[in-house]
């Protein structure tokens, strides 16, 4: 029987790393070892616990990941509550991959790249920037801009400053909310900074993070000169099939589960006012 | 064409029936809806419209689609079986069919929902022209012509008889199968009730409904208009209209744990209409009943027809007109920009 994109598969959680606070990164595989399926940069999965509910992630791993998938989820409701709850061995269903993918083998290939993350935003991004540091050579200069409220809650850190900022053509600039000790870093709130930065607008730009942020940062980068199908954001809508048919993250004529997450600015100009 | 003398439709149904199951318009309780016949129930052929549409044939009101068990300690997922069994609807208005056509845009595209389109594979549709439309009836502003149903089958009913015409393979494998109890008879037979029930369709309060200016354009202003803050007010978000609705397709997926036999994984209708109905960990993104309101007609007229070729999301069955407590619908909003004009 052909099963239904509904029916999610079994894996195992073989690792949960706590990044911050309330955010935990967990690894899944697929039962007999490897991973569950094939993705692109951006796409999301939804992990279901059942008698709880089920709930979309972004896949915070790169697709060059041969051996697992991970996503990073940050504590804030009654699936999440649960899944922080889990231990390393037991079954989650994953169902997906879901939506569409950061361009990364047409638009974005041979140009200059500008991440902006702020807090979980990171998340989408990072499955982009390990795709493109494995694929050094299809692209032009890397930057990494990432805030976070305070220094315990930069995600990730540990590959931030084990790999990345010791790649040759990286410039990771990072920054926190407030002052805070043994912080000798950027203070200040991620798109005042990203103008203090000046970037030039030769890059593209992929932004991703609270909705507050996203708002800040793509105006920053319009006064900056970027022009809007020079970036690149995700939506994120609340999602229960994530196959463009249950309604709930229609916006305009786009279903976000189906023609997102990804959408480049001037896309997002197109939808109407509602996310 | 064939006809059938209305005294031999129960034989009818007992034809049908007898290997399959048979859909049709039955009146229980005082209200008339689709459900399964046998030799004990009620069937109503003359009441227009059923309450609830009968796209619960094909989209279920609530449906199980998985159970999760658990065996030796491991999650077990059991896919609820998909429909294998040929079915029959019989009855089903010209409106209600379009109905089920706008449901296959939705369904049967990439990825194919498969609960559904098993259960359209096996339907065989027999449609009944109407008689006598209502005054809530607005199908002709969507090109639907009362009078020439489609489906599988078309029926017609005139004076004693049931006039049967097949319109497709699916059709004739149906009419094959009940032959016996069908005469040949004329197509003009049904020619002169179709002209005199047009003929009603014209005086209808709503014949003049127009679509024009509903074409996929103009999507800014009339989503900037202010018509709607008008408009909404005494919407009660009950979610009658969504529920109604034969072309509503918008589901929650949630869990029903049994205790002993695992967890099932199952869907449901759900609303647009519903203030959690977007509601997220970090926010919703429609945070007032106008601009729920607003979504369920934009999606219908605007963003719907944009997607489907300018197909419309709604077949004028009228239900909405009929049930909306307060007095609500799509004839309400189409009509109030049709009095803008251009000027939203």
């Amino acid at each position: 029987m052909c099963l239904d994109t509904l029916i999610p598969q079994i894996g195992i959680i073989t690792d949960i790393r706590q990044e911050t606070p309330d955010v935990k990164t967990f690894r899944v595989n697929a039962p007999e070892g490897g991973k569950l399926f094939e993705h692109m940069p951006g796409q999301c999965a939804m992990l279901c616990v059942p008698g709880i509910s089920e709930g979309m992630f972004s896949i915070t791993s790169s697709p060059t990941n041969q051996e697992y998938q991970e996503f990073s989820i940050k504590q804030c409701g009654i699936l999440t509550d649960y899944l922080h709850g889990m231990e390393t061995g037991s079954e989650i269903m994953v169902r997906g991959p879901y939506g569409n993918h950061f361009p990364v083998e047409t638009e974005l290939k041979g140009r200059n790249l500008l991440f902006i993350a702020g807090g979980i935003g990171l998340a989408p991004l990072r499955s982009v920037i390990n795709y493109v540091l494995d694929n050094r050579d299809n692209y032009g200069t890397v930057d990494i801009l990432y805030g976070s409220r305070s220094a315990d809650d930069l995600v990730q850190l540990k590959e931030i400053q084990e790999v990345w900022m010791k790649m040759e053509g990286v410039d990771v600039h990072l920054t926190i909310d407030r002052e805070q000790d043994g912080w000798d870093g950027n203070v200040g709130f991620v798109p005042t900074y990203l103008k203090e930065l000046g970037f030039s607008t030769d890059k593209t730009a992929l932004v991703c993070g609270p909705p507050i942020m996203i708002k800040f940062v793509l105006a920053a980068l319009e006064e900056m000169g970027f022009g809007k199908d020079q970036v690149y954001t995700t939506l994120e809508l609340r999602m229960k099939c994530g196959v463009g048919k249950c309604g709930r993250c229609n916006i305009g004529s786009k279903y976000v589960c189906k023609d997102g997450p990804v959408f480049r600015c001037d896309e997002v100009d197109e939808l109407p006012d509602e996310y | 064409m064939y006809k059938i003398e209305k005294e031999k439709l129960t034989a009818l149904f007992q034809m049908i029936a007898a290997d399959q199951e048979l859909f049709l318009p039955i009146r229980n309780g005082g209200q008339v809806n689709f459900g399964p016949w046998s030799e004990a129930v009620e069937v109503d052929l003359e009441t227009l419209n059923s309450v609830k549409s009968p796209k619960d044939v094909f989209f279920p009101q609530s449906e199980n689609l998985y159970t999760v068990k658990q065996n030796d300690g491991h999650m077990c997922i059991e896919p609820e079986e998909l429909k294998n069994q040929d079915f029959v609807v019989f009855g089903i208005r010209p409106c209600d069919v379009k109905g089920v056509e706008v449901l296959d845009k939705v369904f049967l595209v990439d990825p194919l929902d498969s609960y559904y389109a098993a259960r359209r594979e096996h339907a065989t549709l027999v449609s009944m022209a109407c008689n006598e439309p209502e005054e809530t009836c607005f199908c002709k502003a969507f090109g639907i012509d009362c009078v020439e149903p489609g489906g599988d089958v078309a029926v017609w009913r005139v004076g004693e008889e049931l006039y049967w015409k097949p319109l497709n393979e699916k059709g004739e494998a149906l009419t094959d199968k009940v032959k016996s109890l069908l005469v040949e008879a004329e197509e003009s037979c049904v020619a002169e009730q179709q002209a005199a029930v047009r003929k009603i369709v014209e005086k209808l309060p709503y014949a003049d409904l127009s679509l024009d200016g509903w074409n996929g354009e103009a999507l800014d202003a009339k989503f900037n208009s202010d018509i709607w803050e008008k408009l909404y007010t005494p919407c009660l978000a009950c979610g009658t209209c969504t529920f109604v609705c034969p072309t509503c397709q918008c589901y929650d997926i949630k869990d029903y744990d049994t205790g002993s036999s695992g967890v099932q994984r199952y869907r449901c209708w759900d609303s647009c209409m519903y203030s959690d109905f977007t509601m997220m960990a970090h926010g919703n993104n429609r945070t007032n009943q106008m601009q729920r309101f607003r979504q369920r007609f934009m999606h219908k007229l605007v963003y719907f027809p944009a997607n489907n070729g300018g197909m419309y999301s709604c077949v004028g069955c009228g239900r909405c007109v009929a049930k909306c407590p307060a007095s609500l619908n799509i004839v309400k909003v189409i009509k109030a920009f049709q009095e803008k004009g251009g000027e939203l």
